[in-house]
């Protein structure tokens, strides 16, 4: 067991009735790029903290980490996704 | 046979040590490897070859080839010309059927041309495919190197060990011992490996030797394998200083017994004073088959003629022999008799380190090798493996397209020819990286330390292009051979108790592992367990469920979006129990979720999904930002369930809560004292029948478990465990997560579609529940009852008349209380009905089955709510 767990790239939650594709991708599909990406970290064995990194999956570098600003709950989610009113980001 | 003592040679000619040789005693001296000590004993022929049998002899004799891999003491692949001498010791040859010297295998050398092919395992030996068993098993045979001891157990102690150094030096060439005293000078804390044992101390450095480093990973981090312990070194700089390795030249005989490396002959005269030949020819591509000569000639041994290709242009070179064995060779036509050749084909950085952390590597037109460039930041390169000081080679000299007299072997692990690789070229594997794959050159135990140059050369010229725009196949981890002992490590199963776990021991409980969780298989009597519950009282500790509280104004509203049901309208006090979804739609947990009051709440997981509940409440609420505090108190409380018809008279004793049904009804919550331990009382059903689940801190598990049993004798009480549990539930039809349903099924499909409101909100799941409520179950999980008494294996097929498997059984137990052997298993919807018949494959037999859809005992649930 590893201190930080990496639950792989941000991925955003289709807005309420999707279409079966748009849930499909979300639900099964990653970007998989090889370049930067976002992903969701979880500091297991330390702070139980859930946390996004910037990492280059090319050269294994953490561009950046932070802790997600809570997205609001009516209106405009936080962190590039805009399109989740009720349920932001996953 | 020795020579007179020679300047520096290894041998303690006083201290004799014996081992044993296929039965012989063989006498050796201390500083001897197995293998040196065979060679002056007059062996010659070392092993057999992976595919065609031919003898082989010492060829590098510095433990990178693999013509000397023997078994010493049971421990196949041991490459005995490195290996130290031990005293008693038993070697034995392998890959052999009869001796080294008559290897009844060896027809596949005269005869198996046609019939094994490069990449014969393709593509023949598939027809008729009646056939295949037949091949198989003669192949499974002949296959592979060394043979394992089937039923060997862990042998010897391996450990892993943590370590750190600022700097690591691996490999104790000059330059590395040179870089390692210039860095300790410097102040920095040194560490060298290498991996030979006889390394002398170096000042200022830590020396771990036999110390074989692996690979480089990022962050610095370098296994080093030192025989028993897995030494993990994460360095601030790396120091690579492996040196290269001498290449063999491609002809015709190139593997016969008796043609050597220079650094072969060198260890065989200054190491060990032998004399590895009588008459020898020395082939050079560079200066080291000059050196050689030399010190053959002073060794005694007739020096019939040094070639040197950089000079001279010669157009051909065969080798030939008799039973494998050198006898002469044929330089353009001209025949040399001879039972020594040394060859040299110049020297190839041993780059793989370098390129795993990052290098590139770029063929060098100069000196005809690969050499790394772009050294990673962190990492340094000394010595001869940056290509420094490697006398140029004539590439071109090296290979001259061998002209069919005798197989020239290209790759001696894999038995690889330079016509293997021809053929694969024209069969379009073009890529080097293909053909790698396809012939396996490269693929062998000398992991391309003697093959990946000469391959490239052969493909070069076959392609008539240069080296450098083949390129190299990818270097990997592990750099060189390690066992599955270190790569195992210590023997480490952590095991969580229950703090109960002293008291099931103590009542003669078979523990079995859930997760790592130990728990009670049982105390010694299934069905008499199962019964006690049903008539009396039971009680199980149920301290492995996870336990959290989620506290906060929007605790509610959080637990909505989670489970399909609703937690909004709840009152405080009362329980429900939830199914967990992913927003794929599948099952992933279930338990029951208590409403402590407004803004709080008590949620149960099952035993082993309770780490990975935390995690997913805590990712979503990373998201959503709610006001509801999750607290895992997983750990923190123990748990006993107590059950029957006569819980209410044990709980009436250990409480002065009312507990009559009015005041504590079915799926009621509260606190209480039970023998005076603060606790939470949740009423539910969980094994069928009347019960009672008593939550409280975890320090007095054994004094509430005690105090049960004593209170509850006069009533029948009995301990119960996990098998009577799974009988009980089962009887009830409530389905295990995990056992019953897999990362598949969802609750439409689990037939509890009572459980989904999508009429609420949005919830974690709603959308892939809606879709699937539409496109209707593809197969249902129902119960059943067989109509024999037999009990099919979970997995079991469900098959219908037509005898093709539509199905599958989840879990089947013989129900002591119903007098039947019960179960449950997915079936098609089309006979998801009531009294349905289907049959369950039991030892190869249908046994007749009928669907059942409501619980098999107390249907109504009358039971559970009196």
């Amino acid at each position: 067991m590893n201190e930080f767990t990496c639950a792989g790239e941000v991925t955003v939650r289709p807005k309420r009735d999707p279409t079966l594709r748009e849930l499909t991708s979300y639900v099964y599909f990653r970007r998989n790029v090889a370049g930067v990406q976002r992903e969701w970290w979880y500091h297991r064995l330390g702070c139980e903290i859930w946390f996004q990194a910037e990492r280059d999956t090319r050269t294994n570098e953490v561009l950046r980490v932070e802790i997600p600003e809570s997205a609001p709950r009516e209106g405009i989610a936080a962190h590039e996704v805009t399109e989740t009113p009720d349920m932001p980001a996953v | 046979m020795r020579l007179p003592p020679q300047p520096g040679e290894r041998l303690d000619r006083a201290q004799e040590v014996t081992f044993m040789f296929c039965g012989k005693p063989v006498r050796a001296f201390q500083g001897d490897t197995f293998g040196s000590a065979l060679f002056a004993g007059g062996q010659r022929i070392f092993s057999r070859s992976f595919k065609y049998h031919r003898p082989r002899g010492l060829l590098c004799c510095s433990g990178a080839c693999p013509n000397c891999m023997m078994t010493v003491d049971g421990i196949p692949n041991v490459r005995v010309c490195a290996e130290p001498v031990r005293d008693g010791a038993n070697v034995q040859p392998q890959n052999v059927w009869g001796s080294l010297d008559r290897d009844l295998l060896a027809v596949t050398d005269k005869f198996g041309g046609p019939f094994t092919p490069v990449g014969f395992y393709y593509r023949t030996m598939i027809r008729p495919r009646r056939a295949w068993p037949l091949y198989e098993k003669f192949l499974r045979n002949v296959a592979g190197l060394g043979r394992i001891d089937k039923h060997g157990a862990r042998r010897g102690r391996y450990d892993v060990e943590h370590r750190r150094a600022e700097a690591l030096v691996v490999g104790a060439s000059e330059a590395g011992i040179a870089r390692a005293k210039e860095l300790a000078g410097q102040g920095r804390q040194v560490v060298l490996v290498d991996e030979n044992s006889d390394v002398a101390p170096v000042e200022g450095a830590d020396v771990v030797a036999p110390g074989r480093a692996l690979g480089i990973w990022e962050g610095g981090l370098v296994p080093v394998d030192g025989g028993n312990v897995l030494y993990r070194y994460r360095a601030e700089t790396i120091v690579v200083a492996t040196g290269s390795v001498e290449q063999p030249l491609a002809f015709p005989g190139n593997d016969l017994v008796g043609i050597m490396l220079p650094e072969s002959v060198r260890r065989l005269v200054e190491d060990w004073a032998i004399r590895p030949g009588k008459r020898a020819v020395v082939i050079t591509a560079d200066e080291t088959g000059r050196e050689s000569a030399q010190l053959l000639r002073k060794a005694g041994v007739e020096i019939c003629g040094v070639y040197d290709l950089r000079r001279e242009r010669i157009r051909e070179i065969v080798a030939k022999g008799r039973k494998g064995i050198l006898r002469s060779v044929e330089i353009d036509g001209r025949r040399v008799a001879c039972d020594l050749l040394v060859m040299s084909g110049g020297r190839q950085p041993a780059y793989s380190l370098l390129a795993q952390a990052g290098a590139r590597v770029e063929y060098d037109d100069s000196t005809g090798v690969f050499v790394p460039t772009e050294i990673p930041d962190g990492i340094e390169a000394v010595g001869s493996v940056t290509g420094e000081g490697i006398g140029a080679a004539i590439p071109a000299a090296t290979y001259n397209g061998a002209s069919g007299q005798g197989k020239c072997f290209v790759c001696v692990c894999e038995d690889v020819t330079d016509k293997d690789l021809k053929r694969a070229i024209s069969e379009g594997f073009d890529s080097i990286e293909l053909a790698k794959r396809y012939t396996t050159v490269t693929m062998g135990p000398c992991q391309g330390r003697l093959c990946h140059l000469p391959s490239i050369r052969v493909y070069a010229r076959e392609n008539e292009s240069d080296a450098s725009s083949i390129g190299t196949t990818t270097a990997r981890p592990p750099w060189g051979p390690v066992t599955l002992g270190v790569l195992a490590g210590r023997p480490h199963e952590p095991a969580q108790r229950t703090s109960i776990h002293h008291r099931h021991k103590e009542l003669g409980a078979r523990m079995m592992w859930t997760g790592t969780w130990r728990r009670p298989y049982s105390y010694g009597d299934i069905e008499g367990e199962v019964q006690s519950v049903h008539g009396a009282v039971g009680v199980i500790d149920v301290s492995t469920l996870g336990k959290l509280l989620i506290v906060g104004s929007e605790a509610a509203e959080f637990l909505e979006r989670l489970y399909p049901n609703r937690f909004g309208d709840m009152k405080t006090g009362r329980i429900r129990y939830g199914v967990l979804n992913t927003d794929a739609g599948r099952i992933m947990d279930d338990g029951t979720i208590a409403r402590l009051a407004d803004d709080s709440y008590y949620v149960t997981t099952t035993s082993t999904g309770a780490g990975a509940v935390v995690e997913w409440f805590e990712w979503w609420n990373a998201v959503w930002g709610m006001d509801a505090q999750i607290v895992d108190v997983t750990g923190a409380l123990a748990a006993v369930n107590v059950a029957g018809p006569r819980a209410r008279d044990l709980m009436q004793r250990l409480t002065d809560l009312d507990v009559s049904n009015e005041a504590l009804s079915y799926l009621d919550a509260k606190h209480a004292r039970v023998a005076g331990i603060p606790s939470l009382i949740l009423r539910i059903g969980f094994v069928g029948e009347l019960g009672y689940e008593i939550h409280f801190a975890s320090p007095y598990g054994e004094y509430l478990w005690d105090t049960i049993l004593e209170r509850g004798a006069d009533l029948g009480i009995r301990p119960f465990g996990l098998e009577p549990q799974r009988v009980l539930r089962l009887e009830k039809m409530h389905i295990l997560v995990g056992q019953d349903t897999d990362s598949e099924s969802n609750v439409i499909d689990a037939n509890m579609p009572w459980i989904v409101k999508l009429d609420k909100d949005d919830f974690v799941g709603k959308s892939a529940l809606e879709y699937a409520q539409a496109r209707g179950p593809r197969e249902l999980l129902v119960g059943f009852e067989m109509e024999n008494g037999r009990v099919p294996p979970e997995g079991g097929q469900v098959v219908l008349s037509q005898r093709r498997p539509v199905g599958r059984v989840t879990s089947a137990r013989w129900s002591p209380e119903l007098r039947k052997v019960i179960g449950m298993a997915w079936v098609p919807p089309e006979i998801a009905h009531d009294g349905a018949q289907f049959f369950v494959t039991i030892d190869g037999g249908f046994d007749k089955a009928f669907v059942r859809l409501r619980p098999f005992f107390d249907p109504d649930g009358e039971r559970l709510r009196s």
